[in-house]
């Protein structure tokens, strides 16, 4: 382990539920129950899961869209979330976000300029205009795109087009964490592919550290050093890439990986065999006792009803949340 | 004609009127779908799969859509010179669509059960008219049809609004609604692509293993190759409105011969980690200025002066596999 660029403690992200009289709380949204992870610096980290895994309510809190309920984040040195409205700029700057629809990301009524010149002008980057077009200038150059789109509006570009200009608004204060989630779930694949290369080579050139939301397996494979895998608030499984696909331990990473429809013959090697997929993700609202996957897991006996196993390591880098994996160790392929 | 495919589609072309002028947006398509065969179409956004679906199940709107030219022939009669009230007969019995996003495709103030009683008693209304079957039989037809989509608790199901549902649980319920009246066709635009992994994978497994034990041929659209792989036998790929190739699937995916097909393939992630390609160059064209010729020379490494000419007529290059190319029509030029 080298150096690391933000690390998370026990991060909890409650959402409350109100309803009833005078809107009391009745319940919480369990998005995220406690998680701890590392991100080092220019590392691309992977975060995969189903919908209603928390994944995104993650990358939120991340760059502090959300405040967390418990936990800290600590990055740089200090802890995040005990900073004060007036000190979170300097995170601020470092920390930037990239969506997954860029059709409602950007503002449709502003132009590309426009949208652009905010984060310069809020963090005092450029002093005037003159200097300000010609940052605007390099950045869509960067994201290679034609500084003539300067004066355009988002309803005239295409998709892969205003995703581009996403990146490039999240680079315009020179960051040196960016939270992507799911950045090319509405492109169609040719668009993808030129997205998921753009961001690798901003990565390479500028040294940045990416959290990579996404719940296209096949992707994270490719782009992330290291996935974890969430479900209901928890990372349950947690590895170098390359590991957790060679090496699935946990059966939700199991069901994951053998759910992707896949396009070429190789491919049938990496998917663990007779795997049951069966089961919805339940409700954040009220999870399941013990292990949440236990309702849809075949290896389910009485102590994954009523105990929550903990994260452990396994093998070097490898980390699984589930009782049955250190005994009964599935076949290794 | 047509009698061993139940649907084929001839030469279609279709435009679209425009502020801007006239989009030429469907360029002499023709597939088939052959009896109990599950055929995919194939393309990325904009490239005309979903108007060449709407043409066949005759809900193009129109205008601003003409249909220049072209015949569509389902269980070979040609449904574009039918009168609407025949055209009516055979949508929703012979041939049912799936829609893509299982949210809006059920009406949220009407129950499940309210839902399912129109669909199965408009084709009761059709066919055996004397037949009048009683409320009873119908539910009864649904719940069976409920539990085939692996519901649980059907009765609770047929009670419930689509918003009690889980986006998986719409999609089984639109399935069992699709199949319900037996339809010798089923066309699936994007099933499940609104969904997860996990869940797609047990709606496809679903789906395939109904459609064969009823011997239902399927049309399934999408841009999901990996879903096309798994689920058909057969595959188009379209691009800029027309079929660039085709071929059983897995030769297809093995072989892939169009530049834009290839270009697809490669840039398609994987899960042993292997590099991908950056992409195809280019965008999609605009369909009111379509480049002349193959639509995709402006994007294509290999294009020739032929290319901007003339339309590549589709070529058959091994037995079932043909590719709409100059590249492969001309003696000599093999491979890359």
């Amino acid at each position: 382990m080298n150096n690391t660029l933000l690390s998370v403690e026990n991060l909890v992200k409650y959402f409350p539920v109100r309803g009833g009289f005078l809107r009391r709380q009745i319940g919480k949204v369990r998005a995220v129950d406690g998680i701890s992870f590392n991100v080092e610096e220019s590392e691309i980290c992977g975060l995969v899961g189903e919908s209603g895994s928390g994944k995104s309510t993650v990358g939120k809190t991340l760059v502090r869209i959300y405040k967390p309920t418990g936990g800290a984040i600590w990055f740089k040195g200090r802890d995040v979330t005990k900073l004060t409205k007036e000190n979170l700029g300097f995170f601020k700057k470092e920390v930037q976000m990239v969506f997954q629809d860029p059709k409602s990301s950007l503002n449709p009524r502003r132009s590309i300029k426009s949208t652009l010149e905010d984060p310069l002008i809020i963090h005092r980057i450029a002093q005037n205009r003159s200097e300000r077009e010609r940052i605007i200038g390099n950045l869509l150059q960067m994201v290679e795109l034609s500084p003539t789109y300067m004066d355009k509006y988002p309803s005239a570009l295409s998709g892969g087009q205003r995703q581009r200009v996403a990146i490039a608004r999240a680079l315009a204060v020179h960051p040196s964490f960016i939270v992507l989630d799911e950045p090319t779930s509405a492109l169609d694949v040719s668009v993808q592919a030129k997205i998921i290369h753009l961001l690798r080579e901003l990565q390479k050139e500028f040294h940045l550290s990416y959290l990579f939301i996404s719940h296209d397996l096949s992707l994270m494979r490719t782009i992330a050093k290291r996935t974890a895998v969430m479900y209901l608030g928890r990372i349950y499984e947690i590895a170098p890439t390359q590991e957790l696909f060679a090496n699935p331990l946990h059966p939700y990473t199991r069901t994951l990986i053998s759910s992707v429809p896949i396009v070429f013959k190789e491919e049938q090697q990496v998917k663990p065999m007779n795997q049951s997929r069966v089961g919805e993700i339940p409700s954040p609202v009220n999870p399941p006792s013990g292990c949440a996957f236990h309702p849809r897991c075949s290896l389910a006996d009485e102590i994954c009803t009523q105990k929550l196993p903990e994260l452990v390591e396994v093998m070097p880098g490898h980390f699984v949340r589930c009782h049955h994996v250190s005994f009964n160790m599935p076949s290794v392929k | 004609m047509g009698d061993k495919h139940i649907l084929e589609i001839q030469d279609l072309h279709v435009y679209f009127r425009v502020y801007e002028g006239i989009s030429y947006v469907i360029d002499g398509v023709s597939l088939y779908v052959g009896k109990g065969e599950r055929v995919g179409l194939v393309g990325e956004t904009g490239c005309g799969k979903t108007v060449t679906v709407k043409a066949v199940m005759g809900i193009l709107k129109i205008p601003p859509a003409t249909i220049s030219s072209g015949e569509v022939y389902v269980d070979g009669r040609d449904i574009l010179t039918m009168s609407p009230k025949e055209l009516l007969q055979i949508k929703g019995t012979e041939i049912s669509m799936i829609f893509q996003d299982p949210m809006s495709a059920l009406n949220p103030v009407f129950t499940i059960g309210e839902q399912f009683y129109d669909v199965i008693r408009f084709s009761q209304q059709r066919f055996n008219d004397r037949e009048n079957i009683s409320r009873y039989r119908i539910r009864k037809k649904m719940i069976t049809a409920l539990e085939e989509v692996m519901l649980p608790d059907p009765v609770r199901i047929a009670n419930s609004y689509p918003l009690e549902l889980s986006g998986g649980m719409r999609q089984r319920v639109l399935i069992a609604m699709a199949l319900v009246n037996n339809p010798k066709l089923l066309i699936a635009d994007e099933p499940g692509t609104a969904l997860d992994v996990t869940i797609q994978a047990q709606i496809l497994d679903l789906m395939s293993k109904l459609v064969e034990n009823k011997g239902i041929s399927v049309l399934l659209i999408t841009h999901n190759l990996g879903v096309i792989r798994e689920t058909t036998e057969r595959v188009y790929i379209m691009y800029g409105g027309q079929v660039v190739e085709t071929a059983p699937t897995n030769i297809l995916f093995d072989n892939p011969k169009h530049p834009y097909t290839q270009g697809l393939l490669s840039s398609v992630p994987r899960l042993t980690g292997s590099e991908f390609a950056e992409g195809i160059p280019g965008t999609i064209p605009d369909y009111i200025k379509a480049p002349s010729g193959c639509r995709f020379h402006p994007r294509c490494n290999y294009a020739m002066p032929i290319c901007a000419q003339k339309k590549p007529p589709l070529t058959m290059i091994e037995s079932g596999h043909y590719v709409a190319c100059h590249f492969y029509a001309k003696p000599g030029g093999q491979d890359e």
